[in-house]
C-alpha cells in the first residue's frame, strides 16, 4: 500500500473513528443543550455513525480503485498479482518486490474465478498475466522484504522509555476496512432501530415496570434517552478505535473502553437487581481474561522491545514489528534446534541481532504470551470458561444486545484472536480450537432448552463465536472472519427481531407465551426467516447457493474437516461442529416456529402485540438483505477475499507445527490445497446436518409429531442440566463464590480476634501511658516552673520594702554606699 | 602655710560636694535639693578644671567642666519644671510627700 493511499485511508477512518467521539460528546450533555423530550441526541447519534459509515465505505472504495479491487479478481497468491496490477495500473515501481520464490501457475484457469461476475474475470484473466510478467523478473528478489499490504503510523507519541515507544498509532489493511464498514453499518441500523426501541424514555417520568418498591408500585425516574445514545456513540467509538489500533498497548486501551462502554449500556436499567448484577458480572469476567492478557502484554514487552503490529520505515532504518519479528516474511517461526528458543527477525525477514549475539525468545514464553493474549478474547468473546456473562447481558436494552453481540463487544476478541495470529504457536491454536470447540458445543446445547427469545440468540452467539475461535485454531484464518462479519449481519438482524417482537408484545420475552405471530408482524417474521435460515446454513440442496452463513459455516467446516484428516487424534474437532451445525439449525428454527408459527398461546398477548413502526422495519429489511447477501459468492466472492487479502502469514502451502504438539496445519489457499480437496464432502455434511435439525425442529414445534414435553419428561435430568447452563453458575458459585466467602469470613474472624485485639491492647497501653505522662507533667515539669515563679514573687515582695519613695532616704543610701565603697576599697587595697 | 597645690584645690572640691549632698540628704524643700544639686556639680566642676590644671589631662578636664556646666542648666530648668508641676498636684513643695512610687 502506498504511503499516499494509507495517508488518505487515515483520514478517512479517523474522521469515521472520531466522530462517534465528538457526539458522545454532544449527547451526554444534551440536557444542557435541549430537553429530555427531544429525539435531537439520536438523531446526532445516527448522523456521526451514519457519517462514520460513509468515510469508511469511501475508504474501501478508494482503496479498491486504488488496487483496481485486485484482492477481488486475482485467485490464489494474491501477492502476484497485487505486484502486477498495481505496477500496470499506476505505472509507478513503488511495489516490485514479491512475495513468493514459487510459481502457482494455475492463476488463469482457476475455477473459482468462474464464480465472480463477468467483467471481473476478464480481469482477473488480464491481471493473471500481468502477474506472471511481473513475477518473472523478480524471482530472484524472493528473500528480500514483501510488499506490505498494510499502512501504518503514528498519530501522537506518548512517551518513550529507551526502546520502548507507547504511542497511539494506525495500522490499516483490508480487514480493517472491512471492520469499519461493517461496524458503522450495523452500528448506523441499530441506531436507527433504537430511535424506535427507546422512545418510552422521553418522558420526564418513566416507569420501570421490572423494579418493585416496598410500598407496592413502580419505580419512577427521569428518561434517560439521550444518555442511551451517547453510550452508543461511546461503544462505537471504541470498538473503531479498538479495529484502528496500530499496537497491542493501544489495542488494551480500547479494550477497557470497549469494557466500559458495555458496562455501562448493559447496566442501563440500574435500578433493577439483575441489571445491576448482569453489568458487574461482564465487567468482572472480562478482568480475568484481560488479567491473561495484561501478562501476555507484559511477555510481548519484555521479549520484544516493541508494541507495534507492522513493519515502519524503510531500507535500513526499518523498524519490525512484533508479526514480522515472530514469523518474518514466510510465516514460519524460526525454531532453534533444540526447540526451545525462537529467534526474533528485522524488518528484513532474516534473524535479528543485537552486538553480533542473536535475538531469541523462550519458546514457553512465546507460548504464553499467546495464551495470555488468547485469554483476553476468552473473556471478551464469552468463550469456555467465561461465557456466563454473556447471556446475562441480556439486561441491557434490546439494541444493546445487538450491538454486544454483533459489532462490537464479542467481535473485539475475535479480531483480536484474528489480528495475533501470526504470534500464535502450533500450541495455542491447538488450544483455541479446543476452546472454541467445547464453547460452540456448550451454548448450543443450552440454546436448546432455553424459552426466552433473546437468551436463545444470546447462547447462539456463544456457540457461533466458539465456530470462529475454532476456525482461527485450525487455520482457517480467512473463515473465521469470513464469518465474525456475516455473522455480524444476521445476528444483528436477529436481535433486532428479537427487539421488535419484544417491544410489539409489550416486553413479553417469554417464547412460550408467543406463536402465531407471523399474522401480525410480518416484516419482522420474515427478515427474522432470512436471519434464521443464514445462522442454520441452509442452501438449495445440490447448488452451492445459501444465504451468507451457508457460505461462511462452510468454510470453517471444511477448515475442521482438512485439519482432522491431517491430524486424525483431533477428529472431535472437525465432528463437534459438525454435530452442533445440526443443533443451531434446530434450535433457531425452534425459536422462530414457537414465536412466529402456529397457534397463539398467549391470547392476551397475541391481542396486543402489532408491528412497529417504520423506523425499526426498516433496519430490519436491509439488514435482511445484507445478511442474505453479504458473503455472496462464499470464498470466490469479494467479501472473502477482502478479508483474505490481508492475511498476516502469507500462504503458506503447509505449515508442520514445531515444538511438542506434533499437529500439522492445513494449506487453505489455491487449488491443491487441503482445504479444497474436502470442500464438497464438508458442505454437504454441513448442509444435511442442518437440514435433519431443521426437520427435527419441524417436526417436534409445528408437527407436533412428538410432544416436545413428553422428551423433556423422559430425559428429565438432562434437560435440568441444560437449563442450568451445565451447571457453570452453579460450579463457579461452589469454585469461586464460595471459597471467597469462606475466606472473608476468616479474614472477619482474623479482623476481630487478632486485629482488632492488637488494636484495643494497643490502645490500652497508650491511655496508660499518656497517665503517666500526665503525672509527670503536672507534678515535675509544672512544679518546677511554679517553684521559679513563686520564689521570684516572694524575693520581689519582700525586696519591695526598700523602695519607700522618699527621696531624700535614697541620698542617704547613696552617701552610705558611696562612703562604703571607698570604705571597702581602701580596706581592700593595701597600701 | 605652702604652696597652694592640686590637694588644696581638691579639698575645696571635697567640701563643696559634701555640702551638696547634706543639703540634698536634710532639705524637704525641692528649691532646697536642687541647690544641693548645683553644690555637688560644682564641687565635681572644682576638681575637673584642676585635675586640667595640674595633671597631663590638659583642655580635656575644662571641656568636661564646660558640658557639665551645660548639663547642671538644663538640669535646673527640668527640676523646677518638675518642681512646678509637683506643686500644682500636692500644693506642696515638700519632697517627702511625693512618694507615690514606693514599694
Amino acid at each position: 500500500m502506498s504511503e499516499t493511499t494509507g495517508k488518505i485511508l487515515m483520514l478517512l477512518l479517523t474522521a469515521a473513528w472520531l466522530l462517534p467521539l465528538a457526539g458522545f460528546v454532544v449527547e451526554i450533555y444534551w440536557l444542557r443543550l435541549s430537553h429530555r423530550l427531544h429525539k435531537g441526541a439520536a438523531y446526532c447519534a445516527v448522523g456521526c455513525i451514519g457519517l462514520g459509515f460513509l468515510c469508511s465505505l469511501s475508504a474501501l472504495l478508494f482503496w479498491g480503485y486504488q488496487n483496481n479491487w485486485s484482492a477481488l479478481t486475482e485467485s490464489d497468491h494474491h501477492a502476484h498479482a497485487v505486484a502486477g496490477t498495481a505496477a500496470h495500473a499506476s505505472g509507478s515501481d513503488q511495489q516490485s518486490a514479491v512475495k513468493h520464490e514459487e510459481d502457482d501457475d494455475d492463476d488463469e484457469d482457476d475455477g473459482d474465478d468462474d464464480e465472480n461476475e463477468g467483467g471481473h474475470t476478464e480481469h482477473a484473466h488480464a491481471h493473471a498475466d500481468d502477474a506472471d510478467h511481473a513475477h518473472d523478473p523478480h524471482a530472484d528478489h524472493a528473500h528480500a522484504a514483501p510488499v506490505r499490504k498494510y499502512a501504518t503510523g503514528t498519530y501522537y507519541e506518548l512517551a518513550r522509555f529507551s526502546g520502548l515507544r507507547v504511542s497511539l498509532d494506525w495500522y490499516i489493511d483490508s480487514l480493517t476496512l472491512v471492520m469499519f464498514v461493517m461496524v458503522t453499518f450495523i452500528a448506523t441500523c441499530i441506531h436507527l432501530f433504537a430511535i424506535g426501541y427507546m422512545k418510552d424514555e422521553l418522558t420526564e417520568e418513566y416507569e420501570d415496570h421490572e423494579v418493585h418498591l416496598h410500598g407496592g408500585g413502580h419505580f419512577s425516574r427521569p428518561g434517560r434517552f439521550h444518555r442511551f445514545f451517547a453510550y452508543l456513540s461511546l461503544f462505537c467509538f471504541s470498538m473503531l478505535g479498538l479495529v484502528l489500533a496500530g499496537n497491542i498497548f493501544q489495542v488494551f486501551i480500547f479494550w477497557e473502553l470497549v469494557g466500559l462502554s458495555s458496562y455501562l449500556l448493559i447496566g442501563f436499567y440500574i435500578e433493577r437487581k439483575s441489571a445491576s448484577t448482569a453489568a458487574n458480572k461482564a465487567f468482572i469476567m472480562n478482568r480475568v481474561g484481560d488479567f491473561g492478557f495484561l501478562i501476555g502484554m507484559m511477555i510481548l514487552w519484555t521479549s520484544f522491545g516493541t508494541f507495534q503490529f507492522g513493519d515502519r520505515g524503510e531500507g535500513a532504518h526499518a523498524e519490525a514489528g512484533l508479526f514480522t519479528m515472530v514469523r518474518g516474511h514466510d510465516g514460519k517461526l524460526d525454531v532453534s534446534e533444540d526447540g526451545k528458543q525462537v529467534y526474533l527477525r528485522n524488518a528484513e525477514g532474516e534473524r535479528a541481532e543485537k552486538n553480533g549475539v542473536p535475538l531469541t525468545i523462550s519458546y514457553v514464553l512465546l507460548v504464553a504470551a499467546g495464551l495470555g493474549v488468547f485469554a483476553g478474547s476468552i473473556g471478551k468473546s464469552a468463550q469456555f470458561p467465561l461465557q456466563t456473562w454473556l447471556p446475562d447481558a441480556m439486561e441491557g436494552p434490546t439494541p444493546v444486545s445487538a450491538l454486544v453481540h454483533s459489532a462490537t463487544m464479542v467481535a473485539a476478541g475475535v479480531y483480536l484472536a484474528a489480528r495475533f495470529y501470526p504470534v500464535f504457536t502450533p500450541e495455542v491454536l491447538l488450544g483455541i480450537a479446543y476452546i472454541g470447540c467445547i464453547t460452540l458445543f456448550i451454548a448450543a446445547t443450552i440454546a436448546v432448552v432455553v424459552t426466552d427469545i433473546k437468551r436463545v440468540l444470546a447462547y447462539s452467539t456463544i456457540s457461533q463465536l466458539g465456530y470462529m475461535m475454532l476456525a482461527i485454531g485450525v487455520s482457517g484464518w480467512g473463515a473465521a472472519l469470513f464469518h465474525l462479519v456475516t455473522h455480524a449481519f444476521f445476528k444483528s438482524l436477529m436481535f433486532l427481531c428479537s427487539g421488535s417482537v419484544i417491544a410489539g408484545c409489550h416486553h413479553v420475552q417469554d417464547m412460550n407465551r408467543m406463536g402465531g405471530l407471523r399474522h401480525k408482524m410480518k416484516i419482522t417474521a420474515y427478515t427474522m426467516l432470512i436471519g434464521v435460515i443464514a445462522i442454520a446454513g441452509l442452501a438449495i440442496p445440490g447448488t452451492s447457493i445459501g444465504l451468507s452463513g451457508f457460505y461462511s459455516k462452510d468454510a470453517i467446516v471444511a477448515s475442521a474437516m482438512a485439519y482432522s484428516e491431517l491430524n486424525p487424534g483431533h477428529f472431535l474437532l472437525f465432528i463437534t461442529p459438525l454435530v452442533t451445525a445440526g443443533i443451531t439449525s434446530f434450535y433457531m428454527f425452534r425459536l422462530w416456529f414457537l414465536t412466529f408459527a402456529g397457534a397463539p398461546r398467549d391470547a392476551e398477548v397475541y391481542e396486543h402485540c402489532h408491528e412497529n413502526p417504520r423506523i425499526m422495519t426498516t433496519p430490519l429489511i436491509v439488514l435482511a438483505v445484507l445478511a442474505a447477501g453479504c458473503a455472496w459468492g462464499g470464498e470466490g466472492g469479494p467479501l472473502y477475499r477482502l478479508i483474505v487479502d490481508s492475511e498476516t502469514v502469507p500462504a503458506v502451502n503447509r505449515v508442520i507445527s514445531v515444538g511438542s504438539s506434533h499437529v500439522t496445519l492445513p494449506s487453505h489457499q489455491g487449488h491443491e490445497s487441503d482445504v479444497h480437496h474436502v470442500h464438497a464432502t464438508a458442505g454437504i455434511l454441513a448442509l444435511v446436518s442442518a437440514l435433519i435439525g431443521m426437520a427435527m425442529a419441524y417436526l417436534l414445534y409445528v408437527k407436533k409429531a412428538v410432544d416436545p414435553h413428553q422428551i423433556r419428561m423422559q430425559f428429565s435430568s438432562v434437560y435440568d442440566f441444560l437449563v442450568d447452563k451445565w451447571r457453570f453458575d452453579a460450579l463457579y458459585e461452589v469454585m469461586f463464590v464460595a471459597p471467597v466467602h469462606v475466606i472473608s469470613a476468616w479474614c472477619v474472624d482474623f479482623d476481630r480476634r487478632v486485629l482488632d485485639t492488637i488494636l484495643h491492647g494497643a490502645a490500652k497501653v497508650t491511655v496508660i501511658a499518656a497517665k503517666w505522662d500526665r503525672f509527670f507533667d503536672e507534678t515535675f515539669v509544672d512544679g518546677v516552673v511554679n517553684l521559679v515563679g513563686n520564689v521570684t514573687y516572694t524575693v520581689g515582695n519582700s525586696l519591695k520594702v526598700v523602695q519607700t519613695g522618699r527621696l531624700r532616704q535614697y541620698v542617704m543610701w547613696i552617701a552610705v554606699g558611696v562612703i562604703a565603697l571607698f570604705g571597702a576599697l581602701f580596706s581592700a587595697i593595701p597600701k | 602655710m605652702g604652696d597652694i597645690g592640686l590637694s588644696q584645690y581638691l579639698m575645696v572640691g571635697a567640701v563643696l560636694f559634701v555640702c551638696g549632698v547634706v543639703c540634698m540628704a536634710t532639705k524637704r524643700n525641692v528649691i532646697g535639693v536642687l541647690m544641693g544639686v548645683e553644690l555637688v556639680l560644682n564641687g565635681s566642676n572644682v576638681n575637673f578644671v584642676a585635675f586640667s590644671r595640674y595633671t597631663p589631662l590638659g583642655l580635656d578636664g575644662q571641656a568636661t567642666a564646660l558640658f557639665v556646666i551645660v548639663l547642671a542648666a538644663a538640669e535646673a530648668a527640668v527640676a523646677l519644671a518638675i518642681a512646678l508641676n509637683f506643686y500644682n498636684n500636692h500644693l506642696t513643695i515638700d519632697v517627702d510627700r511625693g512618694n507615690e512610687l514606693h514599694g
